[in-house]
């Protein structure tokens, strides 16, 4: 297969370029790179008043990832617009998973986007949390019996918060966001360490019904 | 007004060095040479409409070729419509599209009451024709703006959905919900007007009177958004039986397709009204912007008539049998009625029992986004992807229900 | 409308004319001659709409039930082509060359019936499933209630009453 290749762009030739600490580099432009280290947990400050401090600061600047996963996300247009305005409460949407911290998944998921959505959430830097809309994502809610929705969220990845209804009022979500921040603040919203913890747990969970498994296990 | 030739004027680029599609209109891509870019436009994307993706192929900043990839949404509910009987399968139903939920309700009904014989009372007719309206402009509210929205004024947005709001306000007196109301029930509605409600209504009305001059001004005059709308996203008005378009976009292209008038459903054939088409039939998302415009504009007008000629009280629900084991009787229809995207229809098989046989749905969705969609973006700008997809109206959860 | 089934009825085998509304037929022909009449109503009697290609699962009589919806649009009236055809080997003549979204219906009944349509553009590309190795979910032996259970994980604690029954016992327990 290699030989077939003919590169007319030379930018896309194999080069070898000097590291930061003078080391040759070989890069591929048209190879994938990622990280595929396994998460590590994260180890809270020795003073508890710089961690404390820090979670303040977490709590207050909740940057929400863009990504309508399902039904509940029409409630999150009015959530952003004058009426209940959630930018008092310092949450924005954010149009990438690298520059969020906060995964709202909105109602039921299908597989084919639990596959998307796990990559989305690892992509998302440390200290990261997920909220969960809907009765759908705790019980399969009204599609309890479909075919291609899963039935707990919490068995494939970590949530924090649960907004039941179906679907949540925006006034809900803004219960939730007090609710999340409240727990932040406390240092109880540890998702993302559990999920570093139980790596192999969710990991299984999620391999059992994502069958065409074709990314790495852990990509950010 | 926008001016029909103007896609006809505008500079196309040079595309000598562009690959040529073969006899097939298939292009012929080597994606090993360099020269081509594959970008993923969503489903984790602020300009897709729901969650869906596109698969773009490009060279330079054109899009030489599109695919549409859905499915994120897919709950499988034909499939436990199976496990339902015809009464557990109306709270499902409207689930199938989020934005406009109504229409379900109203499909269902329809085909149920039409398998089984049952008369809807008069009243009950004007109150859905009433709430169907409603719908219909809290979706425009978020639909029309979008367009300007896609193009970085999302001012419009803010306006739109605040106001979108004060409806789902009125929504929530009158059913108890805010988005899934589960008001229209088969054999007719779940409740009467409350008090008050009808000058409350109007005020919101009057509100969005208001809105659309500001919106006019504001989106639909402003020179950024022509420059960019006109001539972009062209259907060509021999494609609309082709390819199967409803509705607003199908009037944008000239043709009068208006299931509200065409087949006239519940009480349509009492109001008066004349859906907005462009005679130009430029047909380019200017255009689409303007019917959607002028929809809002007509839908607003039509629930103030409708709230003029209802009668003032009635029955609301007519004679229906045991809801909890409701038998319908073998047979097949196809019922359908006006979304705001276009023509909505149900096809409702029934074979004696309470579960129903097969329950499916037609939402005009499924060929604007699929095989029109990939047509229209091919040579499209990549700028330009998400304001042809948010013009066509696209609603995911309806094309995969 | 009498005339278009008349005629449709001089020039095909019509097994079965069933008249639901006064713009809505549904005509029941033969498996060859199912594209042929649909052609016929879209080049000869204007019904030019393509409404939906859909399939009803009969699996008590073992066949699916194609029905081809078309619309006119002076006349306003539907007529539903259906066809039956053998759910074992379940295989239909492509429409694609009529309509150009003739092919996505084509595909996800590929996908959710495993109809096999011929000649259709991308018919073996998954539609909405990804990576599905069961039986096509929406054929009627599949049963999703018991696969939900199998490979989702329920929530203990959900129950399941019958609703005529648990509604008698909660409203009018005396009667």
């Amino acid at each position: 297969m290699e030989d077939k290749k003919i590169f007319t762009d030379p930018d896309l030739t194999k080069r070898t370029v000097i590291g930061p600490n003078g080391e040759d580099i070989t890069v591929d432009p048209i190879q994938d790179y990622f990280c595929d280290a396994l998460p590590k947990k994260h180890e809270p400050k020795r003073a508890k008043i710089f961690e404390s401090f820090f979670n303040w600061a977490r709590a207050e600047s909740i940057w929400v990832l863009g990504f309508g996963t399902g039904c509940g996300s029409i409630e999150l247009y009015p959530l952003l617009t004058p009426r209940f305005d959630a930018y008092r409460f310092g949450v924005q949407m954010r149009p990438t998973p690298r520059q969020a911290n906060l995964m709202i998944i909105s109602g039921y998921l299908s597989v084919k986007t639990l596959k998307r959505a796990i990559r989305s959430y690892e992509q998302m830097q440390n200290p990261k949390f997920v909220m969960a809309l809907g009765s759908c994502t705790i019980n399969g809610g009204m599609y309890f019996d479909s075919y291609n929705t899963i039935n707990r969220l919490d068995k494939y990845m970590p949530v924090d918060v649960y907004v039941a209804g179906c679907m949540p009022r925006p006034e809900a979500i803004l219960a939730g966001f007090e609710a999340l921040k409240k727990r932040i603040k406390a240092g109880k919203a540890e998702g993302a360490n559990l999920y570093a913890e139980n790596f192999e747990t969710y990991k299984k969970n999620q391999k059992k019904i994502i069958r065409d498994w074709n990314m790495p296990d852990y990509n950010w | 007004m926008s001016n029909s030739n103007n896609h006809k004027l505008l500079i196309q680029p040079d595309r000598s060095s562009y690959p040529q599609p073969d006899e097939n209109g298939k292009m012929q891509l080597d994606l090993d040479s360099g020269k081509y870019v594959k970008v993923w436009h969503g489903p984790n994307h602020p300009g897709v409409t729901g969650n869906m993706s596109l698969e773009l192929t490009l060279c330079g900043d054109e899009v030489v070729e599109a695919k549409t990839h859905v499915g994120y949404l897919h709950r499988g509910f034909e499939k436990i419509f199976e496990r339902r009987t015809w009464m557990q399968c109306f709270p499902t139903v409207v689930r199938m599209c989020v934005p406009e939920p109504d229409s379900n309700e109203y499909n269902l009904a329809a085909a149920m009451e039409e398998l089984s014989d049952i008369e809807v009372p008069e009243y009950a007719q004007w109150m859905r024709t009433l709430i169907l309206e409603m719908a219909r402009i809290t979706n425009l509210l978020r639909l029309l703006p979008a367009n300007g929205g896609t193009m970085g004024l999302g001012l419009g947005v803010q306006w739109g959905v605040y106001l979108r709001d004060l409806i789902l306000d009125r929504f929530e007196e009158l059913t108890g919900a805010r988005i899934y109301h589960m008001y229209i029930i088969p054999g007719g509605v779940r409740g009467k007007m409350p008090e008050g409600f009808k000058e409350r209504l109007i005020n919101n009305l009057n509100a969005i009177d208001d809105f659309l001059v500001r919106f006019k001004r504001l989106v639909i005059d402003n020179a950024v958004y022509k420059k960019r709308a006109i001539g972009t996203g062209y259907i060509d008005p021999s494609w609309v039986d082709k390819f199967g378009i409803v509705g607003p976009n199908a009037r944008a292209a000239g043709y009068n397709r208006d299931v509200r008038k065409d087949n006239p459903y519940l009480v349509y054939d009492q109001l008066d009204f004349e859906p907005y088409i462009d005679k130009e039939a430029a047909s380019d998302i200017y255009s689409r912007t303007w019917v959607r415009f002028m929809d809002l504009k007509y839908g607003v007008e039509m629930i103030r008539q409708i709230l003029d000629k209802m009668p003032k009280d009635g029955e609301i629900l007519g004679k229906i049998p045991n809801a909890l084991n409701w038998k319908i009787p073998t047979g097949q229809t196809y019922v359908r009625s006006e979304s705001s995207r276009g023509e909505y229809g149900f096809f409702a098989v029934a074979d004696g029992s309470e579960y129903p046989r097969r329950i499916n749905l037609r939402g005009p969705s499924y060929t604007h986004a699929i095989a029109l969609l990939e047509k229209l973006l091919v040579n499209a700008n990549i700028s330009d992807v998400s304001a042809i997809m948010v013009s066509l109206a696209t609603c995911p959860p309806e094309i995969e229900r | 409308m009498e005339k278009i089934i008349q005629h449709l009825q001089g020039t095909f085998d019509v097994k079965v004319v069933k008249k639901q509304r006064d713009d809505l037929y549904f005509v029941t022909v033969g498996k060859e001659q199912a594209i042929p009449a649909v052609t016929y109503l879209r080049d000869a009697e204007g019904f030019t709409h393509l409404v939906m290609i859909t399939v009803a699962d009969w699996m008590e009589k073992g066949v699916f039930e194609l029905n081809y919806i078309v619309h006119n649009y002076e006349l306003h009236a539907d007529i539903s082509i259906c066809t039956n055809i053998n759910r074992e080997e379940a295989t239909m003549h492509s429409a694609h060359h009529l309509w150009e979204q003739a092919w996505t219906y084509q595909r996800e009944l590929k996908e959710m019936y495993g109809i096999d349509f011929p000649g259709s553009p991308r018919v073996d590309e998954s539609f909405n499933l990804e990576g599905w190795d069961n039986i096509p979910p929406m054929r009627r032996e599949f049963d999703t209630l018991k696969y939900a259970n199998e490979t989702y994980f329920p929530r203990p604690g959900r129950e399941t009453h019958d609703p005529a029954a648990y509604m008698k016992q909660k409203l009018y327990p005396d009667e």
